[in-house]
C-alpha cells in the first residue's frame, strides 16, 4: 500500500496516471478515479467547509448522495461549474478543482468562528434575528449572510459551451443500471421493444461495481446488452425528473470528463416518452446521528466499500465501524478481506446475527454490542472515537483514523414520488417504499424494497449520556441541521413535517435530503410521539440532482431564444440604417435617422415629409385574415360592433372587436372584395388572438355558418404610401384600376396590378393624409417597394418608421389597441360610439354594454390632453389628478396613454384615460412628477384636421 | 408533459400542441338582450371551478385547429376522456 492506495484491486487503471490540482496543489490519480477517490488515496481528508458553521468537512458518501464535498471545477475560458460532488467528478489530465465556502483557505477558514458561536445560530436564527430594523436587511444583513453562508460562486463569464436536446420514444425505459436494472434490461433484450437503459455513472453496474464477485457476471451482461439491437444505453446520464404520462427528463454529460472539452455539445437534455418505466435506482445508506458525526473521516460504510473495492483506496489504515444495520458488518468484513485494518465494530443493538459475529471474531475484530459512539476526536481528521455502553454508560476510546456509519438503507423513491405514486412505511427498512403507482411504472431491486441488505434497527439518534442540548449531532450535513434543531422546531410548535423542514431547512439543500430526510423524520416522530407513517414524508420534486441552466436552455439562446419575425422589406430598412424595435414577435423599423440625427430629429423630419409630401412605410406586419363563404358577412356582423351586411364589395370599413364582456380587444380596417370574401386586418400583435377567437365562435357557437377563416398575414406584404403626393407616386405603376378620386375614393379597395404583380390596393389612411396600403404577394414586397422608392425620389419620398406612424395617428386621435386601451375600455369609453351599430340586435359584447357598471357615471374615458406649456411632452404612464395640493395618497383620475411632440403642430400632444373624461372638456388637470406638477387641459382627441378633409387629397 | 387525445385527429399528442379554452358546455345565449343582468353575469363570469372532475374545452391549436371537450380531474391532472364539440356532456 502506498499512502492509502491499495496495491491491488479495484477498477482503476494503475498504468494510466492522471495529473490534476486541488486548491492549486498538484496530485496524481489513476484513470477510473473520481476526484474523491484520488484525493483520499493521497491522504486528503478535508474537502470543504460546511454551509452555516464552516465546520471542516470530508467525504461522507461515494456517489450522488455526497453532501459535504462540493467542488468548483474551472476549465478556463468561461467553463466554470460550482457545487459538483467530488464523488462524481471523474478526474482527467489537467483537472483544476477548488474547494468552496472558505476564506482565506480551506485549512484556516475565518468563518469557522460561526462554529464556536453555534449556540447563537439555532434553527430559525436568521428569521428571528435579522428582522429589525427592516432597512438593514437589504444593505447589511443579507449581503453579510450571503458571504458567510454559501455554496460555490456563480460563474461570472458567458458559458462558451453549447447544449443539445432531443426527444426519444421507447416501449421500456429503465432508470438505473445496477444488478436489478441490468436484469430488467436483459429480460427485454432481443424483443421488438425499444429499450433505453440509463445510468448516472460512467459505467454500468451500480452497486455491483463495488462487489468484485459480481464482475464476471457484469462483464457478460454488459456485453449482451451492448450487442442487443433493441437496447440503447446512456451512461453519465441522470434522470432528473418524472413528469406526466411517463415523460422523463434526463441530462447526459458528454464532455465534462474529457481532458479537452472539444467541439461537441457539453450536455444533452433527453426528453423521453416511455410506454413503461422501470425504476431501479437502488438505495442510499443513512448516516447515524451522534456528536462529531461530521468530522472528516466519518463516512458511510457503503462509501468506504466503494472506495476500497472499486477504486482501490483505503479510507483509513485503522477503521472503526458504527453499525445499526447488518450491512455495516458485511462492509467491515469486505474491507478486512481487502486488507483494510478494522479497529472495531460497534453496534447499537444488543444482538446481531451470530454468523456475522463469528466471522468478525474469526478475523480478531474487537466487537462492542449495545454500544454507541458518543463523540469523535480530531478536527480535520478522525483520531479516535469515544464509545459508551447504552445501558450503563460506561465507555472508552477507540483509536482509529476513519469511522464508518451503517445506519440502514433508504430506497431512492425520488422519481417514483415525482410520478405521484403513493408510498407506504416499511418498518423493516425504516423507510418509505413505493406502494401504488400513478403511471405505468414499477420499482425493482433496492428502490422497490425487493432486494434486502439485511436487518437493522431504526433510530433517530444514537443513545448518549450527554445533554442533548449541548451537542452537535448532524442530520443534514449540507445545510448544517442538527438533532437539536428538530427538537427546537417541535418545541416551538412546528408539528407538520413540511413546517419542520422549512423551519430547520432540513432536506432543503442541493442534495434534497438524500441522507437526512429519514433521520429527521425518525427524530420528529420521537419528539412528537407520533408514529412515523402518520407524519409522512416531505415531497420530492425535480430535479433529482442539480442540473445546469445550459441543459435546459439548449439551443434556445441568443438569436434562437425566440423567433424574430421579419417582413419582406425588413432587409431594405436595415440597409438604409433604420433603427429597429420589437413589436410582438416582429422586428420593425422604428425610424430612419440621417447622419447626425437623433430619434427626435428623425421623427420630426419624417412626420413633416408625410404631411407635406409623401412617406413610405412597411405595414406588412398587420395581421390579416381572409374570411370566405356565403355566410361571411353574417359572421362578421356577429363578431364586430359595426354593421357589415350592407357593405358594398369594393368598400372598406373600420371594424371594432369586443370581447363578450364588452371591452375592446382589437380593431382594424377590413375590405369586402366580393359578396362572399373579406380581407380583414388586425393589430400587429393581435392577429393570432383574433383568429383564435373567431375560430372559437365559428366552431362552437355558430357551426351552422358556412365560413372559412385563413391567416394571410405572411402572404401579403403591405406598403403604405401616405401624403398629398401618394397618388402621383403610384399612378405610373398601377394597371386596371382607375385611381381618380371619384372612381376610387377614401375607404375603397380595388384589385388590379402594380409594377406587374397582382395587388389588393386599399385606399386607407392611418395618418389622416391621402394614402394607399398596397398589398402585394410577399415574395414581391421588396421589389415593388424599391420601384416605388426609386420613382418617389422625384417627389421627395421619405421612409418612415413606427415612431412616426404613432405620432401621425395620435395627431388624428386614432387609438392603438393595447396602448390607449387596457382591456377595460368599451367603445363608449374610447370615444368610438360611432363604430357601434345601433340597429344591430346582437354582436359579441353587445349585451355587456348594458351592464350596470358599464353604463355607470365616472368611467375612465379617452380624451386629449394639451399641456399649458406647449414644449412640455408628458411621460406616457404618468398619473393624472384634479387637485395637485391634495395630500398623498392623492385621488388618481387616470393616466397618460400616448404622448408625443408634434412637429406638424409645433407643440406637444397627448391622449389620456381620465375618469369621467368626456365630461371634463376644457378642465385643467395636473400631472404630478418628481419635484414638480404639470398642468394640462382636457380636449377632444383629434388635434389635426378635425374636419378630415386631407384624406381626400 | 401530458398526452391529450384529440377526438378529431384520433391521436394522443403532446400537451404543447394544445391550448386550454375554459369550462365546457356554457353555450352563448341565443338572444342575450332578453337576459337579466344576473343571468348575463352567470353566463359571463360564473364558473364551476371544481376540485376533481371538470368538463372543459381545449383546442388542438398546433394540429387540426379544432375545439373539443374533455373531462379532466383537476386534482390528479388526468384526462378521463375527450369528445367532439356538440356532443353531450360526459
Amino acid at each position: 500500500m502506498s499512502g492509502f492506495r491499495m496495491d491491488q484491486g479495484g477498477r482503476v487503471d494503475r498504468g494510466a496516471r492522471v495529473n490534476f490540482t486541488f486548491d492549486g496543489k498538484p496530485y496524481q490519480g489513476f484513470a477510473g478515479d473520481t476526484l474523491a477517490s484520488a484525493l483520499l488515496a493521497a491522504g486528503v481528508t478535508l474537502f470543504g467547509r460546511s454551509f452555516k458553521y464552516h465546520r471542516p468537512r470530508g467525504i461522507m458518501g461515494a456517489g450522488v448522495e455526497e453532501p459535504n464535498a462540493l467542488i468548483s471545477v474551472d476549465r478556463g475560458g468561461g467553463r466554470f461549474t460550482p457545487n459538483l460532488r467530488a464523488t462524481q467528478i471523474e478526474i482527467y489530465e489537467g483537472l483544476n478543482a477548488k474547494s468552496q465556502n472558505r476564506w482565506p483557505s480551506l485549512k484556516r477558514d475565518f468563518g469557522a468562528i460561526n462554529d464556536r458561536l453555534g449556540r447563537f445560530f439555532p434553527a430559525g436564527f436568521y428569521n428571528k434575528t435579522f428582522m429589525w430594523p427592516r432597512s438593514f436587511w437589504e444593505k447589511l444583513y443579507e449581503p453579510a449572510i450571503r458571504r458567510m453562508a454559501g455554496l460555490g460562486d456563480a460563474p461570472s463569464e458567458v458559458d462558451p459551451d453549447h447544449y443539445d436536446a432531443g426527444y426519444a420514444h421507447c416501449e421500456l425505459l429503465i432508470v438505473g443500471a445496477g444488478p436489478a436494472g441490468i436484469d430488467a434490461a436483459l429480460e427485454a433484450s432481443g424483443s421488438n421493444a425499444r429499450v433505453i437503459l440509463i445510468d448516472e455513472q460512467d459505467e454500468l453496474g451500480g452497486g455491483a461495481l463495488a462487489d468484485p464477485s459480481l464482475w464476471p457476471w457484469l462483464e457478460r451482461s454488459v456485453k449482451a446488452l451492448q450487442a442487443a439491437p433493441n437496447i440503447t444505453i446512456l451512461t453519465r446520464t441522470t434522470a432528473f425528473g418524472y413528469f406526466h404520462d411517463n415523460f422523463i427528463g434526463a441530462v447526459e454529460r458528454i464532455t465534462d470528463h474529457l481532458a479537452e472539452p472539444g467541439h461537441g455539445p457539453r450536455e444533452k437534455l433527453w426528453k423521453i416518452r416511455a410506454a413503461e418505466v422501470i425504476l431501479a435506482q437502488g438505495a442510499i445508506e443513512r448516516p447515524l446521528v451522534f456528536e462529531g458525526n461530521d468530522v472528516p473521516g466519518v463516512m458511510l460504510a457503503s462509501a468506504a466499500r466503494v472506495f476500497a473495492l472499486r477504486h482501490g483506496v483505503a479510507v483509513g489504515k485503522n477503521v472503526a465501524v458504527m453499525a445499526a444495520h447488518d450491512s455495516g458488518w458485511k462492509d467491515a468484513l469486505a474491507l478486512a478481506k481487502a486488507g483494510v485494518g478494522i479497529a472495531a465494530i460497534i453496534d447499537v443493538r444488543d444482538a446481531v446475527d451470530a454468523g456475522l459475529v463469528a466471522e468478525a471474531e474469526a478475523k480478531d475484530i474487537p466487537i462492542y454490542l449495545n454500544y454507541s459512539v458518543i463523540g469523535v476526536n480530531g478536527r480535520h481528521h478522525v483520531k479516535s472515537a469515544q464509545i459508551c455502553s447504552n445501558d450503563e454508560y460506561l465507555g472508552g476510546r477507540i483509536a482509529c483514523d476513519a469511522l464508518l456509519m451503517a445506519g440502514g438503507w433508504t430506497p431512492s423513491i425520488h422519481l417514483w414520488s415525482h410520478s405521484k405514486g403513493s408510498i407506504a412505511w416499511s418498518e423493516d427498512w425504516g423507510a418509505f417504499l413505493p406502494d401504488k403507482p400513478n403511471e405505468n411504472v414499477r420499482c425493482v431491486g433496492a428502490c422497490g424494497g425487493t432486494f434486502s441488505f439485511g436487518k437493522g434497527v431504526n433510530l433517530g439518534q444514537l443513545p448518549t449520556p450527554k445533554d442533548p442540548a449541548t451537542i452537535k449531532a448532524f442530520l443534514d450535513f449540507q445545510n448544517d441541521v442538527t438533532a437539536k434543531d428538530i427538537a427546537l422546531a417541535v418545541r416551538e410548535g412546528y408539528h407538520s413535517v413540511e413546517h419542520i423542514k422549512r423551519y430547520t431547512t432540513n432536506g432543503m439543500a442541493t442534495d434534497q435530503g438524500k441522507t437526512s430526510n429519514l433521520n429527521a423524520l425518525q427524530l420528529a416522530s420521537g419528539f412528537l410521539d407520533r408514529p412515523i407513517e402518520k407524519i409522512g414524508l416531505t415531497t420530492f420534486r425535480p430535479p433529482y440532482t442539480p442540473q445546469s441552466f445550459g441543459a435546459f436552455a439548449g439551443h434556445a439562446k441568443d438569436a434562437l431564444f425566440i423567433a424574430t419575425r421579419k417582413s419582406p422589406i425588413d432587409s431594405w430598412a436595415g440597409e438604409q440604417g433604420a433603427v429597429y424595435e420589437p413589436v410582438a414577435q416582429w422586428r420593425r423599423a422604428r425610424y430612419f435617422p440621417r447622419s447626425g440625427e437623433d430619434m427626435h430629429a428623425a421623427v420630426n423630419r419624417e412626420c413633416l415629409a408625410v404631411r407635406n409630401g409623401v412617406g413610405i412605410f412597411d405595414a406588412s406586419t398587420l395581421g390579416k385574415i381572409e374570411v370566405v363563404g356565403p355566410d361571411a358577412a353574417e359572421f362578421l356582423n356577429r363578431m364586430y360592433t359595426n354593421p357589415w351586411k350592407q357593405l358594398e364589395p369594393g368598400r372598406c370599413r373600420y371594424g371594432l372587436l369586443l370581447r363578450e364582456d364588452g371591452f375592446i380587444t382589437d380593431d382594424g380596417v377590413s375590405a369586402r372584395l366580393a359578396p362572399d370574401r373579406f380581407h380583414l386586418t388586425t393589430t400587429t400583435g393581435g392577429a393570432a388572438r383574433v383568429l383564435n377567437m373567431m375560430e372559437d365562435y365559428l366552431q362552437t357557437e355558430w357551426p351552422d355558418l358556412n365560413v372559412w377563416l385563413t391567416s394571410i398575414t405572411e402572404q401579403w406584404a403591405v406598403i403604405a404610401l401616405q401624403g398629398p403626393k401618394a397618388r402621383d407616386v403610384i399612378a405610373p405603376f398601377v394597371e386596371g384600376i382607375d385611381l381618380s378620386p371619384e372612381a376610387f375614393p377614401h375607404m375603397a379597395v380595388r384589385e388590379g396590378m402594380i409594377c406587374g404583380v397582382p395587388t389588393r390596393l386599399f385606399r386607407v389612411s392611418f395618418t389622416g393624409e391621402l394614402g394607399y396600403e398596397i398589398n402585394v404577394p410577399a415574395a414581391y414586397g421588396r421589389a415593388v417597394w424599391e420601384v416605388l422608392w426609386d420613382a418617389g425620389e422625384a417627389h421627395g419620398i421619405t421612409p418612415y418608421g413606427t415612431e412616426t406612424m404613432h405620432v401621425l395617428r395620435a395627431e388624428k386621435g386614432f387609438i392603438i389597441v393595447g396602448q390607449d386601451t387596457d382591456g377595460t375600455l368599451t367603445p363608449y369609453d374610447a370615444g368610438l360610439a360611432w363604430a357601434v351599430g345601433k340597429k344591430k340586435a346582437d354582436f359579441v359584447g353587445k349585451r355587456s354594454l348594458a351592464r350596470p357598471d358599464i353604463v355607470a357615471e365616472g368611467r375612465k374615458q379617452l380624451v386629449g390632453l394639451l399641456t399649458d406649456d406647449p414644449n412640455e411632452v408628458l411621460e406616457e404612464g404618468a398619473q393624472i389628478v384634479a387637485d395637485p395640493n391634495q395630500p398623498v395618497p392623492m385621488t388618481m383620475l387616470g393616466h397618460v396613454t400616448s404622448s408625443y411632440w408634434s412637429a406638424t403642430l409645433g407643440r406637444s400632444i397627448a391622449i389620456a384615460m381620465v375618469a369621467g373624461g368626456q365630461g371634463r372638456m376644457g378642465e385643467t388637470l395636473h400631472i404630478p412628477m418628481p419635484g414638480r406638477t404639470i398642468a394640462a387641459k382636457v380636449t377632444a382627441m383629434v388635434f389635426y384636421d378635425a374636419e378630415g378633409v386631407r384624406v381626400n387629397g | 408533459m401530458i398526452l391529450i387525445h384529440c377526438p378529431y385527429c384520433d391521436e394522443k399528442r403532446p400537451e404543447l400542441e394544445f391550448t386550454y379554452a375554459g369550462e365546457a358546455h356554457i353555450a352563448r345565449p341565443a338572444d342575450p338582450s332578453t337576459l337579466s343582468d344576473e343571468e348575463w353575469e352567470r353566463y359571463l363570469f360564473i364558473r364551476a371551478n371544481p376540485k376533481g372532475r371538470h368538463n372543459e374545452r381545449w383546442r388542438h391549436s398546433f394540429g387540426c385547429g379544432r375545439f373539443f371537450n374533455a373531462v379532466r380531474d383537476t386534482v390528479t391532472d388526468k384526462f378521463e376522456t375527450t369528445y367532439k364539440a356538440g356532443e353531450p356532456r360526459k
